[in-house]
């Protein structure tokens, strides 16, 4: 098969690392060579995280080509807008609307974009794109901090691997007490993509 | 096969491979090798209070005969280095392996120092290795060369690797954890490196780097991997994968052991193939050596010596240098996007430094800032813009004490966090008392060694074992140093802050303060989100130039001055007061 690449964006705090570790273990449990990156930026909270991820037959390099993103899954939008030129055309964003507005923009030093003209940019760069409700999601599901299990769980709708694969690597990746929260904002994320795939 | 990051696999092979004794000081990217070494129950681990201090401690449980592991990011190997030089002198018993993991890019560092050049420098072998697999089996191998040569071994990452995950086949610890270490053998002509005796000791080094270059050619980790006859190319580490998916055809050498260099195995790749390129990451530190040998190749003339050579810069300038052809180079693709504001990082909600640089950046302007390591180094960035230098662990009041000296007019101070300060900051303090310095030291003290993630220091009261450790007070250290002007504030009082700051400025000679205030993520926790009362609200703007991520633009503006007035994400704030304490109009209360 050809190498899937995939890229994971957002602020720290936002949960975006479980993520993409969850993605590399899934990978790797569906019987593919996986690699992944993490950037982690300099601040706990509030600098920008990306993640590379990986699978293959057999993959050389854990760093996604330049342009070659097959899945942009962006918690941010800013952040996903910053890496949407990583993306080929025939890609597939998955963008989380929520905005987090960085320092500069709090200060009055720069702009947040405009939605109308990240829409558009978003529609000129990729064939498929999923604008997701998911912090709203998430805290329907009673905790802000599912939003990175929901963003999976409709990443998961796109992918060739069965949901019992997803969910068993999940369990193993969050506390006991939380498991059932987690399959939910798994299982919600899923459902969002599937009525509209 | 498990899904193990370059840390966690050098953990494991810890582990596996008998290490009983591991030591560090945590320093991104290298911080996750001992979390993941304290794991393993077999392992006495700790964090030492310095890199050099971590060296000794593993230089002498490896005279005991026991393997041992110290590990640290880049410029640990500085702060390491007067010790790992003596250490190739004296030979080891137990394997000594140094894990360095640098930084190319500049991902978390001051600088971009290529830390193979140590090898060469201290005259001790380097192993790279290239994923996560050969990131646990070089541990393993490192323990064994540095038994079978006498020497401490190098084994150097990157943070692509230590920060990578790919799988890793698991293995039993070979150790025998039950043995008791025997009375240490006594040695005084190898282990005391005075003159006189060590002086014997340096040619059998350089005879010893002779036998080691002739060895690197039939070393396993040394391989030619033979493809088409028109390129070879030399590479290690992170870059070799990168070069294998960019030139899938080429023939390559690729290299386990950095240093010594295996020259036969140089001159068959070069003599088989038309051009021998050279793609290695910072220094031409492969490149030099191989011109050296009298053998041509290509390397820093296509890739720069500086920054990390990722999968898109090797692809662009190999096509630019004719290497590559250029329909092989993706497009950087034009889109219409808006301007994207940057993402700088800050001081989270609830950090007890915001009212430090509050003061300096805000109040204080003149007075000049010395800055360090940690977290407290976003006081730099805006909207404080208040450290002025910054250079090294401990340096701030080394450096502030030269300001004092040169006679600059302007008011000074140091900076430096609690663990810095265990770290590098006691020796600067004495030498302020000794020669009668005015120079001001601010310690801040958030109790943990936030930057890297949390890790504990003497001040703490627990060690990495998770044992209760006595907790070194900062304040009776201070005093015992000499210093008499003391002054100790709570660091969520912005105002009071600033007053202390003032009067120790203000004192004829060495005065220190401490700003006590832990980190949010070892403190009490969240205690509950403010609001801002936007009738009330002036949008002066006081409390955005707290730098809060949590304090946003309302949409609302002031109708006389068109302002924005302010708002609180209730999700992000903590309660930490400081926007109660600094707003103007009494306008940011609790939430309901």
């Amino acid at each position: 098969m050809e190498t899937v690449n995939f890229m994971i964006t957002g602020v720290g705090g936002q949960g975006t690392i479980l993520a993409s570790d969850i993605l590399a273990a899934v990978g790797l449990a569906a019987g593919y060579d996986v690699k992944k990156s993490d950037i982690l930026g300099l601040a706990v909270r509030g600098g920008a995280v990306l993640g590379h991820i990986r699978w293959g037959e057999q993959v050389h390099s854990p760093i996604v080509p330049e342009g070659r993103v097959d899945y942009l899954l962006a918690f941010e939008i800013l952040e996903g807008l910053r890496r949407l030129d990583q993306v080929h055309v025939g890609g597939t964003v998955l963008i989380n609307q929520q905005e987090i507005h960085p320092a500069s923009v709090t200060s009055g030093l720069a702009a947040y974009p405009d939605r109308d003209a990240a829409n558009e940019a978003l529609n000129v760069a990729v064939e498929r794109v999923y604008h997701i409700p998911g912090l709203g999601m998430a805290q329907n599901l009673g905790n802000a901090r599912v939003l990175n299990v929901v963003l999976i769980g409709a990443l998961s709708g796109l992918l060739p691997v069965e949901p019992t694969v997803w969910e068993s690597v999940l369990g193993e990746r969050v506390p006991a007490r939380y498991k059932e929260l987690n399959i939910r904002a798994f299982r919600s994320g899923r459902e969002w993509i599937e009525e509209r795939r | 096969m498990k899904l193990l990051s370059g840390n966690e696999a050098i953990a494991r092979g810890a582990y596996e491979y008998g290490v009983q004794v591991a030591t560090g000081y945590p320093g991104t990217p290298s911080s996750e090798i001992m979390e993941n070494v304290a794991r393993y129950d077999e392992i006495y681990a700790e964090w030492s209070t310095n890199e050099k201090v971590a060296m000794d401690t593993a230089i002498g449980a490896c005279y005991a005969g026991k393997r041992a592991m110290v590990a640290m990011k880049s410029v640990g190997m500085n702060v390491a280095a007067d010790s790992f030089f003596y250490a190739v002198y004296t030979g080891v018993r137990g394997g000594l392996v140094i894990v360095a993991a640098d930084d190319p890019g500049m991902f978390s560092s001051q600088n971009e120092q290529d830390n193979r050049q140590y090898g060469r420098f201290a005259k001790m072998p380097v192993l790279e290795p290239s994923d996560s697999q050969e990131s646990k089996d070089f541990v393993g191998a490192a323990l064994e060369l540095s038994e079978q040569w006498d020497t401490p071994v190098l084994l150097r990452t990157v943070m692509r690797i230590s920060h990578s995950a790919s799988p890793v086949g698991l293995g039993e610890r070979t150790a025998d954890d039950a043995a008791p270490t025997p009375p240490l053998k006594r040695d005084p002509h190898r282990l005391v490196c005075t003159c006189v005796w060590a002086k014997h000791q340096h040619p059998l080094i350089e005879e010893r780097l002779k036998k080691l270059a002739e060895f690197a050619n039939s070393y396993p980790l040394n391989r030619l991997e033979w493809g088409e006859r028109k390129l070879g190319i030399v590479a290690a580490g992170a870059v070799y994968n990168y070069a294998r998916e960019i030139f899938p055809q080429a023939s390559f050498l690729k290299l386990g052991m950095s240093y010594p260099l295996p020259p036969a195995l140089i001159r068959e790749l070069a003599e088989g193939v038309e051009q021998l390129l050279v793609i290695e990451e910072l220094d031409p530190f492969f490149e030099e050596q191989i011109k050296a040998m009298g053998i041509a190749c290509r390397g820093k003339d296509v890739f720069p010596a500086y920054g990390e050579l990722t999968p898109a810069v090797i692809e662009k300038l190999a096509a630019e240098a004719g290497l590559l052809p250029p329909e092989a180079v993706s497009e950087e693709r034009q889109l219409p996007l808006p301007e994207l504001p940057g993402r700088s990082p800050i001081f989270c909600p609830g950090c007890p430094h915001r009212s430090t640089f509050y003061a300096l950046g805000n109040k204080m302007k003149d007075v000049i800032v010395a800055g360090g390591i940690g977290c407290y180094n976003l006081g730099a960035l805006p909207p404080f813009d208040a450290t002025d230098t910054m250079g090294a662990m401990g340096a701030s009041i080394g450096v502030a004490h030269g300001f004092d000296v040169a006679g600059i007019p302007d008011r000074f101070t140091a900076v430096i966090g609690d663990s810095s300060f265990f770290h590098a900051g006691i020796p600067p303090l004495l030498n302020i008392v000794h020669n009668g310095s005015n120079a001001n030291v601010v310690i801040l003290d958030n109790q943990t060694t936030a930057m890297t993630g949390h890790q504990d220091h003497p001040g703490i009261g627990e060690n990495l074992r998770g044992e209760r450790a006595p907790k070194v007070e900062i304040e009776a250290l201070v005093r015992a140093c000499g210093v008499s002007d003391v002054h100790k504030v709570n660091a969520f009082d912005v105002k009071a802050v600033q007053q202390t700051f003032e009067k120790a400025l203000a004192f004829d000679g060495p005065s220190v303060v401490i700003v006590e205030g832990p980190c949010f993520f070892v403190g009490p926790g969240a205690s509950g989100a403010y609001e801002v009362d936007t009738d009330a609200c002036i949008a002066c703007g006081a409390c955005f130039r707290l730098g809060c991520p949590a304090i946003v633009r309302s949409d609302e503006v002031n109708a006389k001055t068109g302002k924005p007035k302010a708002k609180i994400d209730p999700v992000l704030c903590v309660g930490c007061d400081m926007c109660a304490q600094v707003c103007t109009s009494d306008a940011i209360h609790p939430l309901e």
